[in-house]
């Protein structure tokens, strides 16, 4: 774990890392296609699931959203939080299930800070976890999109059309 | 015009400008609803709507939806607490449904205390849903009509939503930016944790404005009465997400014992009249931690009263105040 808390605590060098994972799985989408994604999802997960646990005390999600949470996993929160912090941290920043334990959101939004690529992404609104996805390969989802699918009803933006057709976001003031 | 979102009876006191109060009313460990019916009479004259906390310290007690259910066929206003520790997606949707089905015209989305702060720390935590996925599910239901599936609704529940905010925890900074995303999910009123700390607060408000979130969502400062130090002292420990500055809990320690409840009482007033003057804050959110009894009379004596948009009280919470007025003349 040492190896990863040192790259953990250097955000921006993970950050790139991440980008550059990013860049060489797309560059390799056509042979995994070829191999097949339910084949390669298999012959990867292992490994991922090592190593990524290793790095990130990854949890194996499946959706992993770790460039928009300052490199921290959040399914280390023991309430699985993927928006940002309970108001129930400690007043020393520690969690309040796992007193030992530094908040994982203040962590990420300190390490979110020194993330000139993805720190931004920290105030996204995340859709909710598909358990269906737990134990799969989050880099074989990000390839088939499957990570992206959203419940049909979800809606992420900030902007909802009503029904009745009115202006969807009343300002209270009189 | 303005628009409503459902018209209820502390939307309707927030959107006319006016100072809101609302208030907790603490559920009971029993089967019998006298007690709801009790502390309603009470509160329903003071504050604008009433809280049915939803197993909150992860203490069990009778539930927030039964509270509401008792509550709307009696005529009285209720705030539906929904926490996501104890149940998954399909079962809050399912609820929140039902509760607009019995009247229930607010709704307050929280994450919800950790099982391990509750006296059942054995059972499963739940958290399928994060306070602000809860939010924007909510707002989809209430605007487009659907469930989160996208199965569609014959008739949408007409909500005014709320929603959380803690300004007295880290991370500090984020703070603000926290309130404004959960105004994007759908929040359209805020009840903030006990507020002891108001230099803090004033800092937070300060943030908020430069943001313009003030203007975006009603704000409500969570305000309470401490009954010695060592209430102070349990809060502060116990309770997660409390913050009490010690120089509070040295004031009440000072104080003899005789007058340390009613010091804190004071204290309690003081901080509603403080976080009054603040540009941007909306009313005030009474919660009283096994001191229900003082509820009443820190609302009155902190100059709320009465409460604006009474027509309308529910029919015991009418005839108690008629009678009380034929008594004073």
């Amino acid at each position: 774990m040492k190896v990863g808390s040192w790259l953990q605590n250097h955000p921006h060098l993970l950050e790139r890392l991440y980008r550059a994972t990013h860049w060489l799985f797309q560059r390799l989408q056509p042979p995994i296609a070829r191999i097949g994604y339910q084949r390669a999802d298999r012959w990867l997960r292992g490994s991922e699931e090592l190593l990524k646990r290793a790095m990130f005390d990854c949890r194996m999600c499946g959706q992993c959203i770790l460039h928009a949470t300052g490199m921290t996993c959040p399914m280390t929160c023991p309430k699985n939080l993927r928006n940002g912090p309970c108001g129930g941290v400690r007043a020393n920043g520690h969690c309040e299930v796992i007193p030992e334990m530094k908040c994982v959101w203040v962590l990420a939004y300190e390490r979110s800070q020194a993330m000139p690529i993805y720190g931004g992404e920290i105030h996204h609104i995340q859709p909710p976890v598909n358990r269906q996805l737990e134990g799969s390969s989050a880099w074989i989802n990000m390839l088939t999109g499957e990570d992206k699918n959203v419940p049909a009803g979800w809606v992420g933006t900030s902007t909802i059309p009503v029904i009745s057709q009115q202006s969807p976001l009343d300002s209270p003031t009189h | 015009m303005t628009e409503y979102k459902s018209g209820s009876r502390l939307e309707r006191v927030l959107r006319s400008g006016r100072f809101a109060v609302t208030a907790e009313l603490n559920p009971p460990d029993s089967a019998d609803p006298q007690e709801v019916y009790e502390a309603a009479l009470v509160l329903s004259e003071v504050c604008d709507g009433i809280n049915a906390t939803d197993a909150s310290g992860a203490h069990c007690h009778m539930s927030s939806v039964a509270i509401c259910a008792l509550l709307t066929r009696a005529g009285y206003e209720p705030v539906l607490q929904v926490s996501c520790r104890d149940r998954n997606r399909i079962a809050i949707q399912g609820d929140l449904l039902g509760a607009a089905a019995m009247g229930v015209r607010n709704v307050l989305c929280l994450t919800g205390d950790d099982v391990t702060v509750g006296d059942q720390p054995q059972a499963r935590r739940v958290f399928d849903f994060d306070s602000i996925q809860l939010l924007r599910t909510a707002k989809i239901m209430r605007d487009k009509g659907m469930f989160l599936s996208g199965r569609k609704l014959t008739v949408p529940p007409h909500l005014f939503l709320g929603a959380a905010a803690n300004p007295f925890v880290p991370p500090y900074d984020w703070r603000p930016l926290r309130l404004a995303k959960k105004i994007e999910a759908g929040a359209d009123f805020i009840q903030t944790q006990f507020c002891f700390d108001v230099p803090r607060f004033r800092h937070f408000m300060e943030r908020v404005r430069d943001l313009g979130l003030h203007k975006k969502v009603f704000i409500l400062v969570g305000v309470g009465p401490l009954r010695s130090e060592k209430a102070a002292e349990f809060m502060r420990t116990r309770v997660p997400g409390v913050i009490i500055p010690d120089e509070i809990v040295e004031r009440l320690r000072q104080t003899p014992k005789e007058r340390r409840q009613a010091e804190g009482k004071r204290i309690c007033i003081e901080i509603i009249q403080q976080v009054r003057q603040i540009e941007g804050v909306a009313g005030v959110h009474v919660m009283a931690y096994r001191q229900e009894e003082l509820v009443a009379e820190i609302i009155h004596e902190a100059g709320l009263l009465p409460r604006p948009m009474q027509p309308g009280l529910p029919e015991p919470a009418e005839r108690q105040r008629r009678k009380r007025t034929e008594q004073s003349i």
